[in-house]
């Protein structure tokens, strides 16, 4: 019994690890529906962690916590837009720099809060469910983000191909003239995107540094948010296929907590490398179909859209 | 409300002025920054600007972090002009310092001092073994080179800290994680007595020379860059777009790692899990500010240089976070990048929103 309870455990911290990567997998979806790729992540979890943190810190709430980090993270998504879109400097460069200027951003204002302690975290426990052996231990004790991170998911699903405005929002990251041509605001579109994809990110980073470690540590994303960026590649970009996908590694992280904690006879460090490498072998795998991937990646994705050129 | 029009040409004039530019902006966004924070502004730019360069003990530890960036930031070069967006360079750097590390630590204090040799040699084959896995997955499976490398900079920080908890671990040193310090015959000879900068200078402006030479008197400098600006062409004049991915990773990991070796055998003289402090991510503003050209790369690493010790100083005198650096370094490349603009577009005003 105590084994199958260990294993509900393992589940339930899967979920909730890999909730940190689908709601930040799901925000970077949406830009590079829009034909932006936003190399940026990295530092916009990064500051939103921050961010979330100082505010839980001052005020004891975890949902201010997530909107300072959604805030955050889409004014840094804002800045990054304006330059990749209309000053039309290189997305891969301008991502870069917001992932260097968030890193040692974060890592400025965060110096203060490095000791500081979060209030006890609260515990969610649905009524009912979670007393179903196994069952509830693993699906239903988690904190609500986890659930509507699933919501999040179906809304996008919903959005994209339901929507008028997911028609609108993919024509323009496949094709933006003509999007531009029949008077979508292309640019505007973009930027709406961005936003809305740092926001995402934002509240991934938040939840990271609110919920699940909690704690304000440096560079404590650790290279989520370059996971978070595969995801999407993985995913072909696919909402279900990112939650999944976030779900996944979700798996592999706490897979080798557990196998450390097992004693298993491999160095610690090597099984933190763990996710890494799988990132780079699903990659891999992923990419082997160079036809798979071009059917399904948004046709302007990295490429600049200048009106009347 | 502005407009922005496209030049006719690019403009040669802003391409030079453009990093000014961007260097003013962050000033004074910085200068701003110290008002804001209570802190006088001219201690401020004096730790960061006048500090760095005031006497030659100053401009020798100068030197010891320019040589890293310069070393890196040539490779980065090659890559970036060829469009191909190696990030991982701080791993290559770190699998150079560790195969450097790997032969200094089967010296001995009767070793001959051309080991120094062997020490170089074996960090930019570490680093062009770590770039040929990024370059290998790219060519066969056609796995983005971004996060491929991105990914084994993590990879490669837990290599090392394996090795130096682990294996590698120096028995007699109360359990900390770290190597024994390397024998005498391993260490990079300095150029002048009581001060650290070492023949890495000198190693770094040759090779800046000889990248100056092969990016603009070479036929495969030339072919590189022409895959880098137009594929279709390149491919139209028959330039292999492999060889130019494999040319361009091996070439900078080789670089990384021949810094890690230099900063491995040089100031540490040892193996810790401090080894890599982000001359690596560094090295790609330093490639973009100096133009990504070898000459221009030397005086954008001497200014990423005055940043690192400035940051140093203004938290040792100013109480600050020592992490100033990467906020002002960061803010340099997103400044330069929306500078960039003005090369290829000019403003033009209109009365009418």
């Amino acid at each position: 019994m105590s084994g199958m309870n260990e294993y509900a455990l393992l589940l339930a911290a899967s979920l909730n690890a890999g909730t940190v990567l689908a709601i930040a997998g799901l925000g970077l979806l949406v830009n590079e529906r829009a034909g932006v790729l936003n190399l940026g992540a990295e530092g916009m979890m990064l500051v939103a962690a921050i961010a979330g943190f100082a505010t839980s810190v001052h005020t004891g709430n975890d949902w201010l916590a997530f909107a300072a980090g959604a805030g955050a993270g889409a004014v840094m998504a804002a800045a990054f837009g304006v330059l990749v879109i209309w000053l039309n400097t290189n997305q891969y460069a301008t991502g870069l720099a917001l992932s260097l200027f968030g890193t040692g951003f974060s890592a400025f204002v965060g110096i203060r809060y490095t000791q500081e302690k979060l209030a006890e975290r609260p515990h969610f426990d649905i009524p009912l469910l979670s007393d179903i052996p196994f069952v509830g231990p693993a699906f239903f004790r988690q904190h609500p983000m986890v659930y509507l991170t699933i919501a999040l998911m179906f809304g996008l699903v919903w959005l994209l191909y339901r929507s008028r405005a997911g028609l609108v929002l993919r024509a323009v990251g496949e094709s933006p003239e003509s999007a531009h041509a029949l008077g979508y605001p292309v640019r505007r579109i973009r930027l709406l995107a961005v936003m809305a994809g740092g926001a995402l990110c934002g509240i991934a980073g938040a939840y990271l540094s609110v919920i699940y470690t909690p704690l304000w540590v440096e560079g404590m994303t650790a290279g989520k948010g370059w996971i978070a960026l595969a995801l999407t590649t993985f995913a072909t970009w696919r909402p279900v296929r990112v939650l999944l996908g976030a779900y996944l590694f979700g798996g592999v992280t706490m897979l080798q907590f557990h196998l450390q904690g097992e004693g298993v006879e491999l160095p610690s460090q090597l099984l933190t490398a763990l996710p890494y490498v799988a990132t780079i072998v699903v990659l891999v795998l992923i990419s082997r179909n160079p036809a798979w991937i071009r059917a399904n990646m948004p046709a302007s994705i990295g490429k600049p859209f200048f009106p009347g050129s | 409300m502005f407009k922005l029009e496209a030049r006719p040409q690019p403009s040669q004039v802003m391409s030079l002025a453009s990093p000014l530019i961007a260097l003013v902006l962050t000033v004074l966004i910085g200068v701003a920054l110290f008002v804001l924070l209570g802190k006088d502004p001219v201690k401020g730019l004096q730790v960061f600007f006048v500090e760095p360069v005031k006497n030659a003990r100053a401009l020798s530890e100068l030197a010891v972090k320019a040589v890293p960036l310069v070393l890196i930031a040539l490779g980065l070069a090659v890559c970036f002009r060829s469009n191909l967006w190696n990030i991982g360079a701080e791993g290559q750097f770190i699998l150079g310092a560790v195969a450097a590390g790997w032969v200094a630590l089967q010296a001995d204090a009767q070793s001959s001092r051309w080991i120094i040799v062997a020490i170089l040699a074996a960090g930019v084959l570490g680093g062009m073994a770590w770039a040929a896995i990024t370059a290998l997955l790219r060519d066969r499976f056609n796995a983005s080179e971004i996060l491929v490398s991105l990914m084994l900079v993590y990879v490669a920080e837990m290599l090392l800290s394996y090795l130096v908890y682990g294996p590698w671990k120096d028995p007699q040193g109360f359990n900390f994680p770290q190597t024994v310090t390397f024998a005498a015959p391993t260490k990079i000879p300095r150029l002048f007595d009581g001060m650290r900068a070492n023949i890495g200078v000198l190693i770094a402006l040759a090779l800046v020379g000889v990248f100056t030479a092969f990016l603009f008197r070479t036929y495969r400098g030339f072919a590189l860059q022409v895959g880098g600006l137009a594929p279709a062409a390149a491919r139209y004049a028959g330039f292999s777009s492999r060889g130019a991915l494999w040319t361009a990773l091996l070439v900078s990991g080789g670089m990384a790692g021949l810094a890690g070796a230099l900063e491995a055998a040089g100031p540490l003289g040892q193996l810790t899990p401090y080894v890599p402090v982000g001359y690596g991510f560094a090295a790609i503003i330093v490639a973009f500010v100096g133009r990504l050209h070898p000459v221009g790369i030397v005086f954008s690493a001497v200014l990423m240089s005055m940043f690192y010790i400035g940051g140093e100083l203004a938290q040792s005198r100013l109480g600050l976070p020592k992490a100033l650096t990467g906020v002002f370094q960061g803010l340099l490349l997103f400044t330069l990048l929306a500078c960039d603009t003005l090369i290829a577009y000019r403003i033009r005003w209109s009365a009418k929103p």
